[in-house]
């Protein structure tokens, strides 16, 4: 038996092994047939993988002076290495608990408040038969979206001054005292949340009834032939059907929960609300653009990232886990 | 379908179209009061008398607005960010995105693989800025264009718009003869109108409102956009340069200031706010579509 198969067997290998061999070469050569028909798209794409490896890999490299201290004259390259350092500066600084506090429970506030209205706001829209009506719903939640962020915080400022802001106008006609908002520490958060809530609402209802409208409409009418209220219709048939969607946008938010934006951060701060306000994107701003420290703030800056990654790959792991949906 | 609605589902819809009016209201009502604010005297806004609709109507703050110069300077930098940059970015995307549509194009796995490792990877805000300054855009318009010109997200929508243009036609086309980059020009983005103009309406309103490159990169403000003169005027409450006070009392030029804060913002987000309601169809197609491949 064991001769028969390596006196046979052998030209079987090799004529299976010249098949394949051929087989690759033939997918080279279709490979450089279909390069050379299509050298003018390579040419097109050309200059924007040089845009990505300048403006987001080479960034990536240069991220290294976190472990450096990096002297301008010497370049990324040339600056000498100094281990964790930076980091070791950064978890002993009298801002490093502040900061991860501001930072994680800002992001934990916009989840828990700014993660499910835009989908209560999707099913409620889906709800209205009135196609007129439907239509000025989505047109005027969407309208904050189109408005800039120095523009809201302003509204924001003008609205809550404790002098001349109508919110404060009420208070006192109701017999309060005036509360400045934008200087209370306090009310940080809740107004950082709520304003983002009041500008972001519509926007991001847009794909939750997108996915709303590719359910099949004959799942709702049967449900509603075997008596189904329509709350029961949303709760066991809308609901499920977008499960994936709010999963996906769920992973997503979870990912940047340490990277709490700037820009928005960064104007409604002031000396006065600082405790309450500082966040890592901010503090990296002032260390690093204003006070050219370059590499201390680099490494903040990193450890911020590392960490949403972490994050989002525990997140993603967990939804496949357990609901079979994730992002790769 | 005579059947008669239960009374639980009747006080669902009831509830549910009051609860969307309270929605309109509180989504309108600051804009409204915005809008009223300045065609109002600032003095009878700040008594408490502005609830709704203008009070002792006046155009006085729109007309100090104009008299402004930093106003016009920063309008005039904003359009040409915009309408340079939005070129730029529709551009930069359509020539990834339209090479990454095609089934031919041998490398479009690893090329997409390669841009959607920046989604989540960035080197962060201080390698970048060396990188800009070290190519020496601090302080020139190109800061404000080059840095962010692909946004990942919009090429992947674009190329899941591309993809669903049928085969036969590119097939046909080759055999008259026709090359890609005839065929991209003379059929592909005629065809893909709708979802440019989403492109542009997104990468579009970016610029507009955007602060933070004209913040870390810029030093002179003749170069400023609209956005960084409205932090300075409206949250910085920087107003010194604003109004000529002569020989009118500090508490008349104070009033003044307020009312033109509001001028100015109608001033700075009313073209956004005409424009993209003539668009809204189209940007919830292209939001569908990226939320598929995304």
């Amino acid at each position: 038996m064991e001769n028969r198969s390596t006196i046979e067997g052998a030209p079987i290998l090799e004529s299976k092994q010249l098949k394949k061999l051929k087989q690759k070469r033939n997918r080279k050569n279709s490979n450089l047939k279909t390069i050379k028909k299509n050298w003018d798209l390579y040419l097109l794409i050309f200059p924007v993988i040089i845009y990505f490896i300048v403006f987001k890999y080479y960034p990536m490299y240069g991220a290294q002076i976190a472990f450096k201290d990096f002297i301008a004259v010497e370049g990324i390259t040339g600056s000498p290495w100094v281990g964790f350092e930076h980091f070791k500066r950064f978890f002993n600084s009298f801002y490093f608990g502040r900061l991860i506090e501001n930072t994680l429970v800002i992001g934990l506030y916009e989840l828990a408040v700014g993660f499910p209205i835009p989908i209560i706001l999707a099913l409620m829209i889906n709800e209205v038969k009135n196609k007129r009506f439907k239509r000025i719903v989505q047109t005027v939640t969407y309208a904050p979206h189109f408005l800039s962020i120095v523009v809201v915080v302003a509204l924001l400022f003008m609205f809550l001054s404790p002098q001349t802001g109508i919110l404060n106008n009420i208070i006192v006609a109701l017999g309060g005292e005036p509360v400045s908002f934008m200087t209370e520490p306090a009310w940080f958060k809740t107004i950082y949340v709520l304003s983002g809530v009041w500008q972001t609402m519509g926007w991001s209802s847009i794909i939750y009834l997108a996915a709303l409208g590719g359910i099949d409409p004959q799942l709702q009418e049967a449900a509603k032939i075997d008596g189904a209220s329509k709350l029961q219709v949303i709760w066991h048939i809308n609901l499920p059907a977008i499960k994936s969607t709010i999963i996906i946008m769920l992973i997503l938010q979870c990912g940047s929960i340490l990277g709490v934006g700037f820009e928005k951060v960064f104007l409604m701060q002031n000396s006065l609300n600082m405790e309450a306000s500082d966040v890592i994107a901010t503090h990296v701003y002032r260390t690093g653009i204003i006070g050219s420290q370059y590499s201390y703030s680099t490494a903040i800056g990193l450890f911020e990232s590392v960490i949403n990654f972490i994050v989002l790959i525990i997140v993603n792991y967990m939804a496949r886990k357990i609901n079979k949906v994730s992002l790769w | 379908m005579f059947k008669q609605l239960n009374t639980g589902d009747k006080l669902f819809t009831v509830f549910n179209y009051a609860l969307l009016t309270l929605v309109i209201c509180l989504m309108l009502y600051p804009l409204i009061y915005v809008l009223s604010a300045s065609f109002s005297n600032p003095e009878k806004m700040l008594q408490g008398e502005l609830w709704l609709f203008p009070t002792d109507f006046t155009l006085e703050s729109y007309s100090l607005a104009f008299q402004n110069r930093d106003i016009w300077i920063g309008y005039r930098n904003t359009i040409f960010y915009t309408f340079l940059g939005t070129a730029i970015n529709l551009i930069m995307s359509i020539m990834i995105a339209y090479p990454l549509s095609r089934s031919d194009f041998y490398g479009r796995g690893p090329i997409t693989a390669f841009i959607m490792v920046t989604m989540f990877f960035s080197g962060g805000m201080i390698p970048t800025y060396l990188l800009v300054r070290d190519l020496g855009m601090v302080d020139t318009i190109w800061a404000m264009v080059i840095p962010g010109a692909v946004s990942v997200y919009n090429v992947i929508i674009m190329r899941t718009f591309f993809q669903n243009i049928p085969e036969e036609i590119r097939e046909a086309a080759s055999i008259d003869g026709s090359t890609n980059l005839n065929f991209l020009i003379r059929i592909v983005l005629p065809l893909s109108v709708p979802i440019i103009a989403v492109m542009a309406l997104f990468y579009g309103v970016g610029h507009w409102n955007a602060y933070f490159d004209g913040l870390i990169y810029l030093r002179d403000s003749d170069r400023y956009p609209l956005q960084l003169f409205l932090r300075e005027m409206l949250i910085q409450d920087d107003m010194s340069a604003m109004t000529t006070s002569g020989t009118e009392g500090v508490a008349k030029h104070l009033l003044r200031i307020e009312g033109l804060k509001y001028a100015v913002v109608v001033i700075a987000s009313l073209p956004m706010l005409i424009i993209y309601p003539f668009l809204q169809k189209y940007f919830i197609k292209g939001v569908m579509i990226g939320s598929l491949k995304g």
